[in-house]
């Protein structure tokens, strides 16, 4: 009799002990969750703080003063950084979405296994990598840096990104809709261009958005093959600045003049950055309610 | 339907020649249509191999020169022409060791409480604000390490780690601590692969069906147990993945780790000593580099930095295609 209310005594507390532990352990996780979002919070504080007060009208619309000068704006920078976007959309996008559009209609071919890994392994390429392949590739052939060599460094490295998001997008679009578009006589292309491609638009849309977003702060790729240019230029063949460039040649001077400068410019760079994500999420998450509910 | 089809009548609509020309007409869409999209897909690995050839080619006179030696020399000298990779290999595997160490559990308990613990209304914000992290540029990761990042190491959180908690006598926190550092590069990593890490995670853990939770509820476990015994085990190799993705982004990160690492091609077992990783070794010296030698040496590093994510990122591929699979199935 003793020996088994013991055992109980035992089981009771190590029932409690267990129970303990649990909240102990889940308690750990709100922290670790907490700790997760607090960098974001530092970071997007600590930008505000720092370049706010630089934003003026100038700062969009003047050309950078000599370093260590105050004053000045990034307008060369904002104008570079839409350049070199634009380049690398005429390229990723039509690529990437092409290739998504064979990868969903392809699902289970040798060829579209292999292109969707490697979609992902090019995804996962250094950005330096892919800058010194721009250099070596279109650089040292012509013998200058040029706007155009590091918009196609951009170009590629959106190729994966959008690919995959235009894959899933389309495997989302009813098999039905594709059926009843073949079923009324439509060809094939036009099925799939004018039927699948358009009900998926939204969300390649929101994909595109999100490449764009990752490629506008690129810095690695575009340090030798953009190189950042202290003055004026839109030609294709020359130097170009770019924002992050910008930041980064600014944030290692030791003038505190070009440090508020950095701060500012990257203070524009993330809210262009975070508007275009958050567009793209909100835009993909009233299509996902509104399509499951 | 246009004008002149219009007109048609009905016999000259349904004609055998209209039907064949149209059948005919489709074809050359269907076939240029599947051309052009087979094109752009194909695009994709030729890219690919595009990059590791020419790479391969512009390293290849200083692979051939220094051989093996390569990875294993560890004097960076441009001034002598000597060119050994040692300690920016060394400095890229420990700073993505020291991100891995920190990024790893934070990562999995931000997993677990979106998957199993948070409440439904704090679940999309909480996911949302980790997913942001990844949105950040590189550049201003750096920029914010510079300026806040930095001054802390130097100030409360060196001198803690080696006076208050005696760490100092280690080899791991000895030396002077300038700030720009191992540990720093580590800690900026540490935030920049979370989300990466944390993104693959949650989604394996979602992927573990109901059924295996509910088994182990079912037989008394609590629900920290139900999350060790049950969910985790069935999930392993996808977080494995997860973390193992998170390592390439690691690896390959550039820019925020040359604003902090310092830059100085040494191999020293402290933490707070600078280092000096492969990527940014490169993006350091190259617009610098005039002779041939150094130009095809950092190529070499960067052939090195593209095999090495390579087969990291392959096997992380792998590793979550596995466990996503099986749960589709």
């Amino acid at each position: 009799m003793a020996g088994l209310a013991c055992d109980e005594g035992i089981e009771k507390m190590s029932r409690r002990s267990r129970h303990v532990r649990s909240k102990v352990m889940l308690g750990l996780t709100y922290a670790a969750a907490a700790m997760a979002t607090l960098p974001l919070l530092f970071i997007l504080v600590h930008l505000l703080r720092e370049g706010a007060q630089y934003i003026r009208p100038g700062f969009f619309t003047q050309m950078p003063k000599p370093i260590g000068e105050p004053g000045g704006g990034m307008a060369n920078a904002i104008v570079g950084t839409l350049m070199l976007i634009s380049i690398a959309s005429l390229i990723g996008l039509p690529v990437g979405i092409g290739a998504g559009l064979y990868l969903a209609e392809r699902r289970g071919a040798p060829l579209a296994t292999a292109v969707r890994f490697l979609s992902d392994v090019l995804n996962g390429l250094p950005s330096i990598v892919m800058g010194i392949f721009a250099w070596e590739f279109l650089v040292k052939p012509v013998g200058h840096f040029s706007a155009l060599a590091g918009g196609i460094a951009l170009g590629a490295m959106m190729i994966p990104l959008v690919t995959r998001t235009t894959e899933e997008m389309i495997t989302l679009v009813p098999v039905s809709l594709h059926e009843a578009a073949l079923a009324l006589g439509y060809s094939r292309w036009r099925t799939s261009l004018t039927i699948v491609l358009r009900t998926a638009l939204p969300g390649i849309v929101t994909g595109a958005l999100v490449a764009i977003a990752r490629i506008a702060g690129e810095t690695a790729p575009l340090l030798f093959t953009a190189l950042g240019n202290q003055f004026w230029s839109t030609s294709l063949r020359e130097p170009v600045a770019a924002l992050p460039l910008q930041i980064f040649t600014y944030a290692i001077t030791p003038y505190d003049t070009a440090h508020g400068q950095a701060w500012a410019g990257a203070l524009v760079l993330i809210v262009v950055v975070l508007t275009i994500s958050m567009l793209a999420r909100f835009a993909t998450r009233s299509r996902f309610r509104a399509g499951t509910d | 339907m246009t004008d002149a089809s219009a007109r048609l009548s009905a016999k000259q609509w349904f004609s055998a020649e209209r039907i064949a020309e149209s059948l005919k007409a489709a074809r050359y869409g269907d076939r240029a249509y599947t051309a052009v999209t087979t094109a752009f897909a194909v695009l994709i690995p030729l890219l690919l191999l595009l990059i590791a050839i020419s790479i391969t080619i512009a390293a290849w006179p200083a692979l051939s020169q220094f051989g093996w030696s390569f990875i294993t020399q560890s004097e960076w000298n441009v001034g002598a022409g000597k060119f050994g990779a040692a300690p920016a290999i060394y400095g890229t595997l420990v700073s993505s060791a020291v991100a891995l160490i920190i990024a790893t559990p934070l990562a999995l308990g931000v997993s677990i409480f979106l998957s199993e613990i948070a409440p439904k209304w704090l679940r999309q914000p909480v996911g949302f604000l980790v997913d942001l992290l990844a949105a950040i540029p590189s550049v201003v990761y750096g920029l914010w390490g510079v300026f806040v990042l930095i001054p802390l190491l130097r100030d409360p959180v060196g001198p803690f780690l080696s006076d208050t908690l005696h760490l100092g006598k280690t080899p791991l926190f000895s030396g002077p601590n300038y700030g720009y550092s191992m540990l720093a590069a580590g800690i900026i990593l540490a935030i920049m692969i979370l989300p990466f890490i944390s993104a693959v995670t949650r989604e394996v853990l979602l992927a573990v069906p109901r059924s295996q939770r509910e088994a182990a509820l079912a037989l008394g476990a609590t629900r920290w147990e139900m999350i060790r015994d049950a969910v985790i085990p069935y999930a392993r190799s996808g977080i494995i993945g997860g973390i193992i993705l998170g390592l390439g982004r690691a690896l390959g990160e550039t820019m925020a780790v040359t604003m902090l690492i310092g830059n100085r091609p040494e191999i020293s077992a402290s933490l707070f000593a600078p280092g000096y990783t492969m990527a940014s070794l490169i993006a350091n010296e190259f617009s610098e580099a005039t002779s041939d030698l150094h130009v095809s040496a950092l190529m070499a590093v960067g052939a090195v930095l593209f095999a090495v994510t390579l087969i990291v990122n392959a096997l992380a591929r792998w590793l979550v295609w596995r466990v996503t699979r099986a749960s589709r199935r």
